[in-house]
């Protein structure tokens, strides 16, 4: 599907979704967003001021006293005035306050996992359960890793009943794109479960 | 426009090249842009990274005179193009989020640009719209 143009006008029911791509460094975040954006993988920056003094430990680096935290993101545009945008969240643990503004308003989220290396994806795991985001766990298939099943992996995440688990290609168009469907019809699930159960409440 | 790396120096011990490099940082400190300012406005809230920001009414025209700062038209020159967001912009104009969120509220209060909120974490696109979604994505 060709992106549209939009009109210079904007339309007011202009519509923006975001989703999230986590886990640890080097598992795959800006492959998986590059490979499914319309637009090459744009870098966008935010500078750590006072902010990033709390949790930044600086003692000892009287050198440098900003830090730029690069954020990965692509665009998948649905129709005119409806986008998707991906954000590859940074993966340093001390950059997490970053990852609070971004999951604010964010459909839902996907935890790219390597078996190699899966401990690597607890915190990104933690973090969207405690905030009750809807996600998805995708394993990134490296090339001479073991190979391991859904079932496998989801009980070594300890994740909840119903999170569900996807066996993935980073690199592959249609298999991010099987990723980013999975979490979409997950999101829409957990989100009418929510409703049914505002409902229910006495 | 691009004021956060400097020219690409390179090897400094070649003759005649320059004393600074990338490594050096920005040229002009980011928030000099803004004249120190942090806070993009009361009017502004708090743009999110995927508020779609458009022209309005008093954007300058093309190359035309205006009294907005290099950094300000820029924004608006790529809005020209097509309905950008937040992030996009400060991939585009090569500045920290930081930094366009406090142009951006300039330019909102001087009636140039309009900024649509994203939706609200509350109220998740409904069901017709998440179809919508998916069956995009299928016919990517």
């Amino acid at each position: 599907m060709a992106p549209e143009r939009y009109e210079a006008d904007s339309d007011p029911t202009d519509l923006s979704l975001k989703i999230l791509v986590a886990g640890g460094f080097g598992v795959g975040k800006t492959t998986l967003v590059g490979s499914v954006s319309e637009i090459r993988p744009l870098r966008t920056e935010e500078q750590l001021s006072e902010l990033g003094e709390s949790v930044d430990d600086t003692g000892g680096v009287d050198r440098k006293t900003t830090t730029t935290v690069a954020m990965d993101f692509g665009r998948i545009t649905i129709r005119s005035g409806l986008s998707l945008y991906l954000f590859g969240t940074p993966g340093q643990d001390r950059f997490w306050f970053l990852w609070d503004e971004l999951s604010q308003g964010a459909l839902g989220a996907v935890v790219l996992a390597d078996t190699r290396r899966l401990e690597d994806s607890f915190p990104a795991v933690d973090f969207f359960e405690h905030r009750r985001i809807p996600f998805v766990v995708a394993v990134n298939c490296f090339p001479g890793a073991r190979g391991y099943g859904a079932g496998d992996v989801s009980r070594a995440l300890d994740l909840d009943q119903g999170t569900p688990v996807v066996l993935c290609d980073a690199r592959d168009r249609d298999s991010g794109k099987e990723v980013l469907i999975r979490l979409v019809e997950y999101a829409g699930r957990m989100h009418t479960a929510r409703l049914l159960d505002t409902v229910g409440r006495p | 426009m691009s004021t956060r790396n400097g020219p690409q120096g390179g090897d400094r011990a070649q003759p005649g090249s320059q004393w600074y490099d990338a490594e050096a940082g920005p040229l002009v400190r980011p928030y000099a842009m803004t004249g120190g300012r942090t806070d993009p406005g009361p009017a502004a809230a708090r743009f999110d990274l995927i508020a779609l920001v458009a022209l309005d009414a008093n954007a300058p025209e093309a190359g035309g005179d205006s009294a907005l700062g290099p950094e300000h038209r820029a924004i608006v020159d790529l809005c020209r193009t097509e309905v950008q967001s937040v992030a996009e912009l400060a991939a585009g104009a090569d500045l920290p989020v930081g930094v366009v969120r406090v142009l951006l509220g300039d330019l909102l209060a001087g009636g140039c640009v309009k900024i649509s909120r994203p939706v609200p974490p509350a109220q998740l696109p409904d069901e017709r719209i998440l179809r919508e979604v998916i069956e995009g994505l299928r016919a990517l």
